[in-house]
């Protein structure tokens, strides 16, 4: 009787609740709901903030109950700390007229908000946003008070395709003067090397050299002449308080009539704005236009970087992995390799500044432009000192990467190639590299991503706040490596921490930042779908 | 037994006093075998007697291992194969390799068949053609694949697969074809078919395997080898072996009293 009511007992016995692990499970669900949710907040913030930017927002004018009004568009709302009321941000633009962009109104202050249909909205070249009200256009032929909207439409389109001529006119400018300064280095370059100053060689560039310089002062006047003529177009605005100014159709980048457009009017207005800010140069101390500098030399860099990592890393883990004999030393470099990637970045800046840019760079300018120096060429910053510095970043996630997708290759699967006739060298290449690629592609995602989001080291190796010309342009020989360059994770920095207007920047900190996701997102993802065709083909699903 | 002429006493392959060392445990001692050209000899023995290390000193598959050590000699058609010179790869080419897991390659199952060619250069296409039906024929393999040549080896059965790495064996034309426990990874149905399979082989190739199933031993082979802790305790032919072992060891191993 008394055992088998043990027996009962131990059966039944009420396992402990912590026993059973169960806290346990909770603790590591919540963990990891806890980082999900960090990471949608973040991605949530970026995108909220950033796909907002470009939406064309009404403008208010706004009476206040003192009896003066302002016009702006309604950005954001705060409460008062102390009072607990309740105050509004106007950005009131114009900065030529107030000094400032933004302006807080208090709510007790504010009479009527309404919002007028004749309120013009003006993107200019300068001075930021413009808003206020069109009293007249201004040409050569005459003046317009009537019939405004239509006249001003077809002045902005006139002076727009003048604008293309002229920017022809530039693109001749910088070609002469392109070549004009390898004229230069040419001259430069034999007075370094002892050719006698009347000799004919060096007097035959001189000509030439003169030849441009006359070609490029006349294409200047005419240019200078050419914007005086088209400057004579102005129209003539009027702000809130009254106060005129007439502005050159010249300095107006685009207008529109914030409060009378359409949701297709918007939409055009949010493509256009899209494409300016992926396929333009900024403007307004980076505040203001496009990108495309940014994005330009950001995915260059990583493309340069993958030139010397990628190779760099798999050579090295295929040796690591399938030659080397397991000793000492070998898991030595292993720890090192894995060590290297725990390394702060800015050392790998310092580093590359030292041994890249001052070492090779420096070794370059006395070996083959000696006669440039003391202007450095290879010598100072440059994309190619800045992706070769992060190239040696990635390196360790790609070598501990390919490592792992060697040693998961089956031995097996090595052993029937071996076995057939074929040498360690051939099971490599046919089998091996093949069965690893998906692990392999997994660490040039990694690193890929790591590149692209890295600023410290790019700092100090050639990334500069706006560069004057692109690393790729239509001049020999194309590709001009040793160029600084813009890049967007630096460009968050700039712009949003750097600048002198940080209220005025801040939508463009928000389009930057989703702008550098979405690039890193968009080559991860080409990576996976990669990786992805690759395991389908080569993984051995069981059975 | 078939039309082909067999000679017991033609021998392809010789091991005198082999020794074999994995660093510094010895792993075979003084095996000396001779294997019949092309009859099937089986190598049984409980886990751990040194049959698979025996049977991949034949084709110098050892190599792989580090530290590793062959002493004593293994003649391959009157050549010594323990000697540094030797071209590894031909005599891997020469005598291939079956092992206990189904290892193809993931490629097609044209270009497994037809790896060890590529491997030695051959590109022509009639060459490669012939040599994939030829092959997959021989494994009685080609007309369930002979419509999806250039699909996944990866989607076959396990048994299949298995019949795939003797095909991409047997077209390297070697004369010697090793088998670690080819069936010992399948179900019963697809075991049946190698078996079948080895039956057909024989006379044909010289075929070594290494099983554990002792009645697969006496049903496809000829000859039998009983190792026990890397000896060769004795040798004869299958009938012999199994009906009267000279050995009392051997016969405790067979009636199952160990092992």
């Amino acid at each position: 009787m008394d055992n088998s009511n043990s027996e009962t007992i131990n059966i039944h016995a009420h396992r402990s609740y912590w026993k059973l692990g169960e806290p346990m499970v909770w603790l590591s669900g919540a963990a990891l709901a806890s980082i999900l949710a960090i990471a949608v907040i973040l991605v949530f913030v970026i995108i909220s903030n950033g796909l907002g930017v470009f939406w064309p927002s009404p403008v208010a004018r706004i009476s206040l109950l003192d009896g003066g009004s302002t016009i702006g568009e309604l950005t954001q709302r705060q409460q008062k700390r102390d009072t607990g009321a309740w105050r509004q941000q106007i950005k009131t633009g114009n900065r030529d007229f107030n000094s400032l962009d933004f302006r807080w109104i208090e709510d007790s202050d504010i009479k009527k908000i309404t919002y007028p249909a004749n309120i013009i909205a003006l993107e200019r070249m300068e001075f930021g946003n413009f808003y206020g009200f069109l009293r007249e256009v201004n040409t050569p032929s005459g003046q317009f008070s009537k019939d405004l909207n239509s006249q001003f439409e077809k002045q902005f389109h006139f002076i727009a395709e003048e604008m293309e001529k002229l920017e022809d006119m530039e693109d001749d400018i910088s070609s002469l003067s392109n070549d004009m300064e390898s004229l230069r280095l040419k001259k430069q370059k034999l007075e370094y090397h002892g050719v006698a100053s009347g000799s004919p060689e060096l007097a035959k560039v001189q000509a030439e050299h003169a030849r441009l310089q006359q070609e490029f002062e006349e294409l200047l006047i005419k240019q200078s002449n050419e914007i005086n003529r088209l400057r004579a177009y102005t129209a003539t605005f009027e702000d809130i308080s009254g106060k005129t100014k007439s502005i050159p159709f010249l300095d107006i980048v685009r207008y529109y009539y914030p409060n009378t457009m359409s949701f297709f009017q918007k939409v055009g207005f949010y493509i256009e704005k899209l494409w300016e800010l992926l396929a333009e140069e900024p403007r307004e101390a980076n505040t203001e236009g496009g990108l495309f500098p940014a994005i330009f030399g950001t995915v260059l860099m990583v493309i340069i970087m993958s030139f010397l990592s990628f190779p760099l890393g798999v050579i090295t883990a295929i040796y690591m992995g399938e030659y080397a004999k397991d000793g000492v030393v070998n898991r030595m470099v292993h720890i090192a390799v894995h060590n290297l990637a725990g390394i702060p970045s800015i050392v790998y800046g310092v580093f590359g500044l030292g041994f890249f840019v001052y070492g090779i760079g420096g070794t370059i300018d006395t070996l083959f432009f000696p006669e440039r120096l003391p202007t450095p060429t290879f010598g100072s910053g440059g994309i190619l000192w800045a992706s070769l510095t992060l190239g040696l970043l990635t390196v360790p996630v790609v070598i501990v990467a390919t490592e792992e997708a060697l040693s998961a290759v089956p031995k097996s699967v090595k052993e029937g190639s071996l076995a057939l006739g074929a040498t360690k060298f051939q099971t490599l290449i046919r089998v091996i590299l093949p069965m690893a690629s998906p692990g392999i592609m997994t660490g040039f995602i990694l690193a890929i991503a790591r590149a692209a989001g890295e600023v410290a080291p790019l700092m100090i190796t050639g990334v500069v706040k706006l560069a004057p010309t692109l690393a790729l342009d239509s001049s020999f020989p194309y590709l001009h490596l040793e160029r600084k360059f813009m890049h967007l994770g630096f460009h968050i920095y700039d712009v949003g921490f750097q600048s002198p207007n940080v209220e005025a920047a801040k939508p463009m900190v928000f389009v930057t930042t989703f702008l550098l996701v979405m690039i890193v997102m968009v080559m991860s993802s080409l990576a996976i779908v990669l990786r992805n065709r690759l395991k389908e083909r080569y993984t051995i699903t069981g059975f | 037994m078939d039309a082909i002429s067999l000679d017991p006493n033609v021998h392809v392959m010789e091991s005198k006093d082999l020794d074999f060392y994995y660093g510094d445990s010895q792993a075979l001692f003084g095996v000396s075998m001779k294997i019949p050209r092309n009859y099937v000899t089986a190598l049984i023995g409980p886990s751990g007697c040194g049959k698979s290390t025996y049977l991949r000193c034949l084709n110098r598959m050892n190599d792989l291992i580090d530290r590793s050590r062959m002493v004593g000699s293994i003649s391959f058609g009157g050549e010594e194969i323990n000697d540094p010179a030797l071209d590894v790869f031909r005599l891997r080419q020469k005598v291939g390799m079956v092992f206990q897991k189904y290892n193809p390659f993931p490629k097609s199952i044209y270009e497994n068949v037809i790896y060890g060619l590529r491997i030695a250069g051959i590109k022509s296409k009639s060459i490669l053609d012939e040599t994939v039906e030829r092959s997959l024929q021989r494994a009685a393999l080609w007309d369930e694949v002979k419509d999806r040549l250039n699909g996944t080896a990866l989607g076959l059965s396990g048994g299949q697969m298995q019949r795939l790495c003797i095909a991409r064996a047997i077209a390297n034309n070697p004369e010697v074809l090793l088998m670690d426990e080819p069936a010992s990874a399948l179900d019963p149905r697809s075991t049946a078919r190698i078996e079948e399979l080895i039956t057909e082989l024989r006379g044909k190739y010289t075929i070594v395997i290494v099983t554990h199933n002792m009645q697969q031993a006496t049903r496809v082979s000829d000859f039998t080898g009983y190792f026990y802790e890397g000896v060769l305790k004795e040798h004869g032919t299958t009938e012999q072996i199994f009906t009267n072992p000279k050995e009392k060891h051997t016969e405790d191993y067979i009636s199952g009293r160990f092992g």
